[in-house]
């Protein structure tokens, strides 16, 4: 039996992504000379042709695999954003690979599958399938977090990513068997009702672990623990593509759950609102103690996870979600370009064996590498949320939405944080700024792969700063493409 | 009126100015500098016109450019100067050139940055005061915080970066809690367009709940009070201007500080009326408490920098006072001081700059007797001293005396205890100036400095021919600023709802509590 060619048409981009992820390990043991042009084209090929194929499901919305996968604006908002993000993590990898003697298929094979797991999520329509996806993607970047395999750290970093991600993950399982349990059904769209009288505890006690499950995904405090060893110790682009891919798509998870299922929204919404405080406080005021820079940004990507956490609950607290929805969304993609040229550019900068990853290394940067420098400090400007960047546009639909729901409290928290916020990213354009430079060793030439990429970050951070309304209209269409609650 | 490009020109001019530049050669500083001055010359020059085409006894915004730019939430492009603003445009664009001037050869390292730093300044600096929609006001003056951020840590003196950390820490604590404030006004009133909430206020079609109104107002001022600033938010000015390069104090004394005077102006006075009032006990203490704790403070100053620094304490409570005055012409004084301020701070930081380019240092005790090898400079220092001190016939009389003279009219013990700070900015401008040019010359080293050379004589001399131009011609300004200074009375005014609801309000503090 083979399924409907529409639905097959839907799945194209995870089928693209499957596909050119076999390939590329099947072709890589012929390959003897440039082993690396072969591979990263085959790979970028791959994402940018699922990236294009997003067109597909774009044209064909509605419910695919007899329900399993639900393909809206949404799912398309989410995978455009994850796959371009995948596209520019393939590209900006390439030279690091080299650098650290890791270039292998089966790196780029993983981001694929990876990111494949990544759009199941995203559209997944009942728990079985979103499981499925958040276990494709999280064991391939299990792996990938240990890729240099022979340097202790980053074989901590996985192993220590591996044990709790799989407690996360079996929190998920039992929520989703609870609430299975409770409703009769694993559909988001017919999990309104609890089956039998008196199983509304149960719907709520499986809802209560499926949120600890994905909190644990997006790091939101308190599941948050993990973050920056697991962010320190992986290679600096699998940094790039986990704080980016599947903290989006498990956003993306979160919402869909929290638009579709009503009992979520009202019982969710106190937990995402103190976890959205805690998270941002904790984030931030660790952030500030942290000398290297990976794990301060990593630091930066817990707090970030709690703005987010904001719209969240600002969608979970009104009766018209989509203003919150959409600032999600919008800050999904605007987050995930500056944390991803963040990373790339911190992955190059650091040299060889990620040696130089200190804040005190970066001195003087400004004077020896003033493109690179700008460079840094525009996306830590972003992250930081000033004007003119993409950071302060996400941002500011944030507070909309949080005080459109009347979460003026929480908006000051978030107020509060952004000030916090401040003090350690400028306190890395001060070392890069205004310190004489201490560097003994060379600077660092920038491949054109990378520059590509932090070009696109770039331009992208800027773009999203200064013109949001066409971004924002296809955010607030797919988060009116939600089904109602 | 037709439509008119001039103001985006304005604000974008030295943005625009910046690729050129950037097209130099990082090594080439005299084409750099002379670049740069050129684009700022243009833009004074530009700006001129502004004088010309402005119509004085209009109270719309003139010169006004309206786009769309975000559809949702509503924003847009929107821009127009009022009598409010007209002047401190000009302000801005005169200052920005005699800034680059001031700084010309004391500038040596990474000179391109710098001068592009303060292109990209000028643009924020002019947005601020052109823009009638929040975001964009809001959007313009948080940026400008990086130009300025990199003028003060990278080119300042010893505390820099303290200073420069210092100081943008504050004023986003402020401005974050600002926007919070902007966007809960959106939600009220589904707009971002100042004229349009300011006339659905008016009308009555939006009322803001008292308590709305108190923690709204509550987050403009503190914004403004920081950035003016007001006692006790005062503690990173000194710093900030100290550290800061002579460009840079002089950018913030003339023009950065300004932006918190006129953003109370412009928002918290029209929009929230009713808190402005409630409030405006609390905040002239304060201002008092500014201009005599201000002038005190400068009086035992050992840095000469830090003196002015504290002046500027001083005088902004000047201004913050006449605004909370709500008297007509104490408004216009107020806006009028705030030029002079601008004028008269932004030369005496200019003349202590060119001290430290002789001497490098700020300490008064270094100086004593400089009327003997700097007889120019000192001329033009007490020259403008006096002026600053208030001295009639230069600007600075104009101002405090309007100030004084309306608030007298309504406040008398307000009026009566700020007229000390006039008579405490004698002492310590005087003061200062006979330890640091009277005398006999106190270090061999001070011998044999050099007087003024070409570049600073002209620099000193447009402020000098300023100061007694504003002294003498001030019905120029006020001619042009007395409308809008008037309107901002009418723009207050609420329809019969809100006086019943105050009426309510106030019925209901009258009865103690009974819980």
């Amino acid at each position: 039996m083979f399924p409907p060619r529409e639905d097959v048409l839907r799945l194209m981009p995870e089928i693209i992504l499957c596909f050119s992820g076999i390939l590329l390990m099947l072709v890589e043991p012929f390959l003897t000379r440039a082993r690396r042009t072969v591979l990263v084209t085959l790979a970028a090929l791959g994402t940018g042709l699922a990236l294009v194929s997003t067109i597909y499901p774009a044209m064909l919305p509605g419910t695919a695999f007899s329900g399993l996968l639900r393909i809206d604006g949404f799912s398309v908002f989410v995978h455009v954003v994850v796959e371009a993000v995948a596209f520019l993590v393939v590209i900006g990898s390439a030279d690091y690979l080299d650098r650290e003697h890791i270039q292998h298929g089966e790196y780029y094979a993983l981001i694929l599958f990876a990111t494949a797991g990544m759009g199941v999520m995203a559209s997944a329509a009942e728990l079985m399938t979103a499981f499925v996806g958040l276990e494709t993607s999280s064991i391939s970047t299990y792996i990938l977090a240990s890729y240099r395999r022979d340097v202790p750290r980053s074989n901590e970093s996985a192993l220590k990513y591996f044990l709790l991600g799989s407690f996360a993950t079996a929190f998920f399982l039992y929520g989703i068997a609870l609430v299975y349990g409770a409703t009769g059904t694993t559909q988001f769209a017919r999990m309104t009702f609890p089956a039998a009288p008196g199983a509304e505890r149960l719907l709520d006690l499986g809802l209560a672990l499926m949120l600890v499950g994905l909190a644990f995904k997006i790091a939101a405090a308190p599941f948050q623990l993990w973050t920056p060893d697991v962010y320190e110790g992986a290679p600096a682009p699998v940094t790039a593509l986990m704080a980016s891919g599947p903290k989006a798509a498990a956003f993306a998870l979160l919402l869909r759950i929290l638009a579709s299922v009503a009992a979520a929204g009202t019982f969710w919404f106190w937990a995402l609102w103190i976890s959205a405080a805690l998270t941002m406080f904790v984030g931030n005021l660790a952030a500030l103690a942290q000398s290297n820079v990976k794990r301060m940004l990593a630091y930066s990507s817990i707090s970030h996870a709690g703005y987010i956490l904001v719209a969240l609950a600002a969608a979970a607290a009104s009766d018209q979600v989509e203003l919150g929805v959409a600032a999600v969304l919008y800050y999904l993609a605007v987050y995930a370009l500056m944390k991803l040229g963040a990373f790339i550019l911190v992955s190059q900068l650091g040299g060889e064996s990620e040696r130089h990853m200190e804040i005190d290394d970066f001195r003087g940067l400004a004077a020896r590498q003033p493109v690179a420098a700008a460079c840094f400090a525009l996306f830590l400007f972003s992250l930081l949320g000033l004007p003119v960047t993409a950071g302060f546009l996400g941002k500011f639909y944030i507070f909309n939405a949080a005080l459109a729901s009347r979460l003026i409290w929480l908006a000051i928290l978030l107020a509060i944080n952004t000030v916090i916020a401040a003090f350690y990213y400028l306190r890395v354009i001060v070392v890069m700024y205004m310190r004489e430079p201490n560097q003994t060793w060379p600077p660092v030439r920038m491949p054109w792969a990378v520059t590509f990429v932090l070009s696109i970050a770039a331009a992208g951070t800027f773009y999203l700063g200064l013109f949001p309304g066409r971004v924002m209209a296809l955010a607030t269409q797919a988060a009116l493409s939600l089904p109602g609650r | 009126m037709q439509p008119s490009y001039l103001l985006t020109v304005l604000t974008f001019l030295p943005l625009a100015g910046t690729a050129a530049l950037l097209m130099l050669r990082a090594d080439d500083h005299v084409w750099i500098r002379r670049t740069a001055l050129a684009i700022t010359l243009v833009e004074f020059g530009l700006s001129l016109l502004l004088i010309r085409g402005f119509l004085p006894d209009s109270v719309q915004f003139q010169f006004g450019e309206f786009h769309n730019w975000i559809p949702s939430p509503p924003i847009h492009y929107h821009l127009g100067v009022d009598g409010i603003s007209l002047f401190l445009v000009l302000l801005t664009t005169f200052l920005t050139p005699v800034a680059m001037l001031a700084s010309w050869k004391s500038i040596e390292q990474r000179v391109r940055g710098f001068f592009v730093s303060l292109l990209v300044l000028e643009t924020g600096m002019i947005g601020v005061f052109v823009s009638l929609d929040l975001f964009l006001f809001f959007l313009f003056w948080e940026a400008m915080l990086i130009p300025m951020y990199f003028l003060i840590g990278i080119w300042g003196h010893e505390r820099r970066i303290y200073a420069a950390i210092k100081f943008i820490l504050y004023t986003m604590l402020g401005s974050i809690l600002m926007l919070v404030a902007m966007i809960w006004l959106y939600e009220l009133s589904g707009s971002f367009d100042l004229p349009q909430i300011q006339s659905m206020l008016v009308s009555g079609q939006v009322v803001l709940s008292l308590r709305t109104e108190l923690l709204l107002f509550a987050a403009f001022f503190l914004a403004f009070a920081i950035k003016v600033p007001l006692f006790p938010l005062h503690t990173w000015l000194p710093d900030a201007h100290t550290e800061a390069p002579t460009a840079g104090s002089v950018i913030l004394a003339g023009v950065l500080l300004k932006m918190g005077t006129y953003g109370m102006l412009r928002f918290c006075l029209p929009l929230f009326p009713e808190a402005a009032h409630r409030f405006a006990p609390y905040i002239a203490v304060l201002a008092i408490i500014s201009i005599i704790y201000g002038a005190l403070v400068a009086m035992v100053q050992t840095d000469l920098k830090r003196l002015v620094a504290y002046s500027s304490v001083s005088h902004l409570g000047f201004v913050v006072l006449g605004l909370f005055a709500f008297d007509p012409t104490a408004v216009q004084g107020a806006l009028y001081q705030m030029l002079n301020h601008g004028v008269s701070t932004g030369a005496l930081f200019v003349l202590v700059g060119m001290l430290y380019d002789r001497r490098h240092t700020h300490l008064i005790r270094d100086f004593g007797g400089l009327a003997t090898p700097l007889p120019v400079i000192a001329a033009f220092f007490l020259f403008v001293s006096l002026a600053s001190a208030g001295l009639p016939m230069l600007n600075g009389f104009v101002g405090e005396f309007l100030i004084l003279a309306g608030t007298f009219t309504r406040h008398v013990n307000w009026a009566s205890s700020a007229a000390i700070g006039i008579i405490l900015s004698a002492v310590y401008l005087l003061w200062a100036y006979q330890r640091v040019f009277f005398g006999d010359v106190t270090q061999e080293k001070n011998r044999a400095l050099l007087d003024a050379d070409r570049r600073e004589r002209l620099v000193l001399a447009a402020f000098a021919a300023l100061i007694l131009w504003m002294g003498i011609g001030s019905v120029g300004f006020t001619r042009r600023t007395e409308a809008s200074a008037r309107n901002v009375f009418e723009l207050m005014q609420r329809p019969q709802a809100y006086n019943a609801r105050a009426a309510l309000a106030s019925a209901r503090r009258a009865i103690p509590d009974v819980r």
